[in-house]
C-alpha cells in the first residue's frame, strides 16, 4: 500500500553497527522496509533480532551507520525523538502495559498527552480499537486482571491508537502461554491484511508463512539471508539458515 | 499533675507550632524531594551529579547543624532574613527552610527506591508511545513509584514531625520542646509534663502510621 505512489522505503538502515561492550551485536546491517510491507525477522537467540527492532525507534542507540525513517534520519533525543516514537508503534515481549492505569487509560494516554486529542474523541477511538482486538468488555479493568494474551492485544490497541506509520513487534508471543498465542497472531494477521507496515521479530513460523511479505534471517549480528517466506522456508540458500530451519521445523 | 493542667495552654500553643511547622515542611520537602529524585534519575549527567551531591551532603549532616547553619550562617552572616520586625517569624521560616532541605534528601531516597520497583519496561513503553522524559516521569514512573513507597514516606514524615522538636537550633524557641524546658525550669516538675507531651505526639503520629499503611495497601500496584 503506497501513499500517493510514494515508493521511498519507510525505514532504511545503512551500515548500522552496534556493540554491547566487547560484543558486536549488529554488524553492518543494511535493510529497508517498504510502506505496507510486513517484514519478519527470525533467527537464533542472541543473534541481534531484538536489538535491530529496538534500534528503529531508538530504544537502542547505534554506534555507526544511520537509520532513515520516512525520509529523515532518526533524531538523537528530545522532542524530535519523542515525535518520531509517536509515529512508530511498539509491542513488547512483556506487554509493558501501564500497571497503574486501566485498560482504557492505557489506550488513551498517548492520544491525549502526545497527540493532544480531546478526551472524548480519544475514548471513543480507544473503545473502537479495543472492540477490534476483542477486549472492549474489560476496558475498566487493570492490566494485572487480564491474561497475557489479552494484555498483548491491549498493547496492540495502544500502539494503534497513535495511528502509527508502522508497528514494531519484539517477540510479541514469546511470553505467552501456548493457548494464547493464536489470539494475538490473529490480530496481527488482521493488521497485516489491512496494510499496516510491520517489522516482526518472532519465532512463529506459521505467522511468517501466512502474513510476511519478506523474511530476514539473522544470526551472529548479521543478516544472513533475505527472501520471500515461500522461498525461504522451502529453499533456504545458506547452511546457517538450513541448519536453523532443520532444528525448529522438525521437532 | 496540677502543673501539667496549669501549663497545658502554654504547652499546647508550643505543640501547635510544631504541627504548623510539620505541615509546611511536609509540603516543601515532598516537592523538593520529588524534584531531587527526578534529577537523580534524569538522563542529564550534570543534574544527576548535582542531585547526588546534595543528597550525600545534606543527608549526612546532623539536623541541628543544618538548622544552626540556617540561623547563624544564612541569616546572621549572609543576611537571609524573612522578617525584619519579628525575630520569631524569621526563625520560623529558617527552621522551615533547614528542615525542608534536610527532609527532602530523605524523601528523595525513599522515592528513588520506589522508582527501582518500577520495571524498566514501563519507561520503555512510555517512551515508545512518544511521551517526553518529563511526561514519562510524571505520568508513568512517579505515580507507580509513589504508591510503592507510601509506607516508607510515612516513616520519613513521622521522623520529620519528631525532628521539629529541635528547631530551637534555628532560633525558633516557642515550639513544644522549648516550652517544656521552660516549664521544667519554672516548676521543677518534669515527669507528668513529659508524659503529657509524649502522649500528644502519640495521638498525632500513630494515626499517620495507620493511615499510610492503609493507603499503601489500598493503592498498591498489582503486577
Amino acid at each position: 500500500m503506497t501513499e500517493n505512489g510514494d515508493v521511498t522505503p519507510l525505514v532504511k538502515l545503512e551500515h548500522v553497527n552496534k556493540h554491547f561492550g566487547a560484543l558486536h551485536v549488529l554488524k553492518d546491517i543494511n535493510l529497508t522496509v517498504s510502506r505496507g510491507e510486513v517484514l519478519v525477522v527470525i533467527g537464533p537467540s542472541g543473534g541481534g533480532k531484538s536489538t535491530l527492532c529496538r534500534a528503529v525507534n531508538r530504544l537502542e542507540t547505534i554506534d555507526g551507520g544511520q537509520i532513515i525513517f520516512d525520509g529523515q534520519p532518526l533524531p538523537e533525543e528530545g522532542k524530535a525523538l519523542a515525535k518520531l516514537r509517536s509515529e512508530v508503534g511498539m509491542v513488547f515481549q512483556s506487554f509493558n502495559l501501564f500497571a497503574h492505569k486501566t485498560i482504557r487509560e492505557n489506550v488513551t494516554l498517548g492520544p491525549i498527552k502526545v497527540r493532544k486529542k480531546a478526551r472524548d474523541a480519544a475514548e471513543t477511538r480507544a473503545m473502537e480499537l479495543l472492540e477490534r482486538v476483542g477486549i472492549a468488555a474489560q476496558a475498566d479493568k487493570y492490566p494485572a486482571q487480564l491474561s497475557g494474551g489479552q494484555q498483548q492485544r491491549v498493547a496492540i490497541a495502544r500502539a494503534l491508537a497513535m495511528d502509527p506509520k508502522m508497528i514494531l513487534f519484539d517477540e510479541p508471543t514469546s511470553a505467552l502461554d501456548p493457548e494464547m498465542v493464536q489470539e494475538v497472531l490473529d490480530v496481527m494477521i488482521g493488521l497485516a491484511r489491512d496494510g499496516m507496515t510491520m517489522m516482526v521479530v518472532t519465532h512463529e513460523m506459521g505467522f511468517a508463512r501466512r502474513a510476511a511479505n519478506r523474511v530476514v534471517f539473522m544470526a551472529d549480528g548479521q543478516i544472513v539471508e533475505e527472501n520471500t517466506p515461500d522461498e525461504f522456508f522451502t529453499n533456504a540458500q545458506t547452511d546457517r539458515a538450513k541448519d536453523f530451519l532443520s532444528k525448529i521445523l522438525t521437532h | 499533675m496540677d502543673e501539667l493542667i496549669q501549663y497545658a495552654p502554654d504547652l499546647g500553643e508550643g505543640f501547635l507550632n510544631n504541627i504548623k511547622l510539620s505541615l509546611i515542611i511536609a509540603v516543601f520537602s515532598l516537592i523538593v524531594g520529588t524534584i531531587l529524585a527526578a534529577m537523580r534519575v534524569s538522563p542529564t549527567p550534570v543534574l544527576r551529579a548535582a542531585g547526588t551531591a546534595y543528597v550525600n551532603v545534606v543527608r549526612n549532616t546532623p539536623l541541628t547543624l543544618v538548622l544552626a547553619f540556617c540561623y547563624l550562617g544564612l541569616s546572621d552572616t549572609l543576611g537571609l532574613i524573612f522578617s525584619t520586625e519579628v525575630p520569631l517569624t524569621n526563625s520560623f521560616w529558617l527552621a522551615v527552610l533547614g528542615m525542608s532541605a534536610y527532609t527532602a534528601a530523605f524523601v528523595c531516597e525513599a522515592l528513588r527506591s520506589g522508582i527501582n520497583t518500577v520495571p524498566m519496561g514501563q519507561a520503555e513503553a512510555a517512551r515508545a508511545i512518544g511521551l517526553t522524559f518529563s511526561q514519562s516521569i510524571t505520568l508513568v514512573i512517579f505515580p507507580q513509584a509513589f504508591r510503592a513507597v507510601i509506607a516508607p514516606l510515612g516513616s520519613v514524615l513521622i521522623a520529620m514531625i519528631k525532628n521539629t522538636t529541635v528547631v530551637a537550633a534555628a532560633g525558633y524557641t516557642v515550639d513544644v520542646a522549648a516550652k517544656m524546658r521552660e516549664t521544667f525550669d519554672t516548676t521543677g516538675v518534669s515527669i507528668p509534663i513529659f508524659i503529657g507531651i509524649v502522649l500528644s505526639f502519640l495521638v498525632l503520629i500513630l494515626p499517620i502510621g495507620w493511615y499510610t499503611g492503609w493507603l499503601a495497601r489500598r493503592l498498591a500496584v498489582a503486577r
